[in-house]
């Protein structure tokens, strides 16, 4: 495994798009960006699944598996038996 | 949940400056260094800053002092008010994450603020890193309010007020140089009580080149690893923190060769794979539990690089450890 980062779980459905632009400006990535009435998936590998595309997309376009991107919260629910790794800084 | 009687009072708006303290400035120092992870709270509630009337901005924040002083710093001269949700003392991102700088707190602020009382307009000025755990259009639908993303850093929120419009820039998170020197403290201080045990214990074990070992094990994983992390060959942390553990493990691999000459070339050999196979592991986990630090990873990637290195952390820590302990018995 050269790079774990190569794919994502974030699907879009154009078909679903209703031209809002929500996603190019929740995008921390620029994953994003409009083309003309319709939002674009122009950098899918940047995606980091933080899920605030998803959130915001009234018409479910966008389907991410959301969650933390963090291996310490993962190890931690791991090794307490929890299914559902949370986020344990503050 | 805000109970009847708070709903019935009209709760105080509280005033507040832009201009940062010493106090402030002394708390962001601790907050860095991990000082009482959650105790950095500011009181949840609507704050006016300036001298704001019905037609000034809300901005809307975390009660985390780092985020909430972020904020205030940056509308220096400009007059607004601030909502601020109870995040329980953590950043805008984190807690969006987690949920708690959510669309149910804000629709509970809006109503237990009285925010409609307080402004004529219905629009809302959340950081974008709020969007992860905020519906826009549920806010709109259950208080009447707009929610508008502004830019991801509060430092560019005067030139976005301008306009309304981020620019492309002021969308993307970054993870500066200067933002990743200020993670240090906070790891620095959580390891320390650990490498302190552990360097103590190796003292006694293997003198003291072996204590130096672990100090320096810790340090490459919680200094030179973020510092380094762009320029550190492949794409995946645990590699990255394998490679780096492999640097400064070298001079300790090399130096029985030159300190013990008397030694029988397998004992000389044993020590070096020691350092070789031990602290590497070391600095590697400490390079992917940085990840959560990060502006990038995602889940799903750091779960693949979890179940692809974290075994072979394990073997090759398990076996210089082994080797340790074997040549203190054939010594």
């Amino acid at each position: 495994m050269l790079n774990a980062y190569l794919e994502n779980t974030l699907v879009y459905e154009p078909a679903l798009c209703n031209g809002c632009g929500v996603c190019v400006q929740v995008c921390p990535h620029a994953t994003f960006e409009m083309d003309g009435r319709l939002a674009v998936l122009v950098r899918p590998q940047a995606c980091m699944e933080c899920g605030a595309c998803q959130l915001n997309c009234i018409t479910g376009a966008i389907h991410v598996e959301s969650g933390v991107g963090c291996a310490s919260a993962m190890i931690q629910a791991a090794l307490k038996g929890q299914k559902e790794a949370e986020c344990t800084c503050g | 949940m805000i109970d009847l009687a708070t709903l019935a009072s009209t709760p105080a708006i509280l005033p507040v400056q832009s201009r940062l303290t010493a106090a402030d400035r002394w708390d962001h120092i601790l907050a860095r260094l991990g000082w009482k992870r959650a105790g950095h709270r500011v009181e949840p509630g609507l704050y006016a800053l300036g001298n704001p009337g019905p037609d000034s901005p809300v901005f809307v924040s975390a009660n985390y002092t780092l985020s909430f002083d972020a904020l205030r710093s940056s509308l220096d001269g400009l007059a607004g008010y601030i909502l601020v949700l109870d995040t329980k003392g953590i950043n805008v991102w984190c807690a969006a994450g987690k949920g708690t700088f959510g669309t149910d707190e804000i629709v509970n602020r809006v109503f237990a603020t009285h925010l409609k009382d307080v402004v004529t307009h219905r629009k809302l000025i959340l950081p974008q890193l709020g969007a992860p755990g905020v519906a826009a259009h549920v806010v709109k639908q259950r208080t009447g309010f707009w929610v508008e993303y502004g830019p991801v850093r509060a430092a560019d929120l005067p030139e976005y007020l301008k306009t309304h419009k981020a620019t492309p820039s002021m969308r993307q998170v970054q993870f500066t140089l200067r933002d990743r020197l200020v993670l240090i403290p906070v790891d620095l201080v959580r390891l320390l009580p650990y490498t302190l045990a552990a360097a103590i214990v190796m003292y006694f074990l293997g003198g003291w080149v072996s204590s130096l070992a672990v100090v320096v094990t810790v340090l490459a994983g919680t200094v030179l690893f973020p510092i380094l992390l762009p320029w550190i060959p492949t794409h995946n942390f645990s590699t990255k923190g394998f490679l780096l553990g492999l640097l400064v493990a070298l001079p300790f691999a090399l130096s029985p060769f030159f300190r013990h000459p008397d030694w029988s070339w397998y004992h000389r050999l044993g020590q070096a794979l020691e350092f070789l196979l031990a602290m590497p592991a070391v600095t590697a986990f400490i390079a992917l539990n940085f990840t959560g630090s990060t502006t990038f990873t995602s889940r799903s990637g750091v779960k693949r690089e979890m179940f692809a290195y974290i075994p072979a952390m394990a073997w090759t820590f398990g076996a210089g450890l082994l080797l340790a302990v074997v040549f203190i018995f054939i010594r």
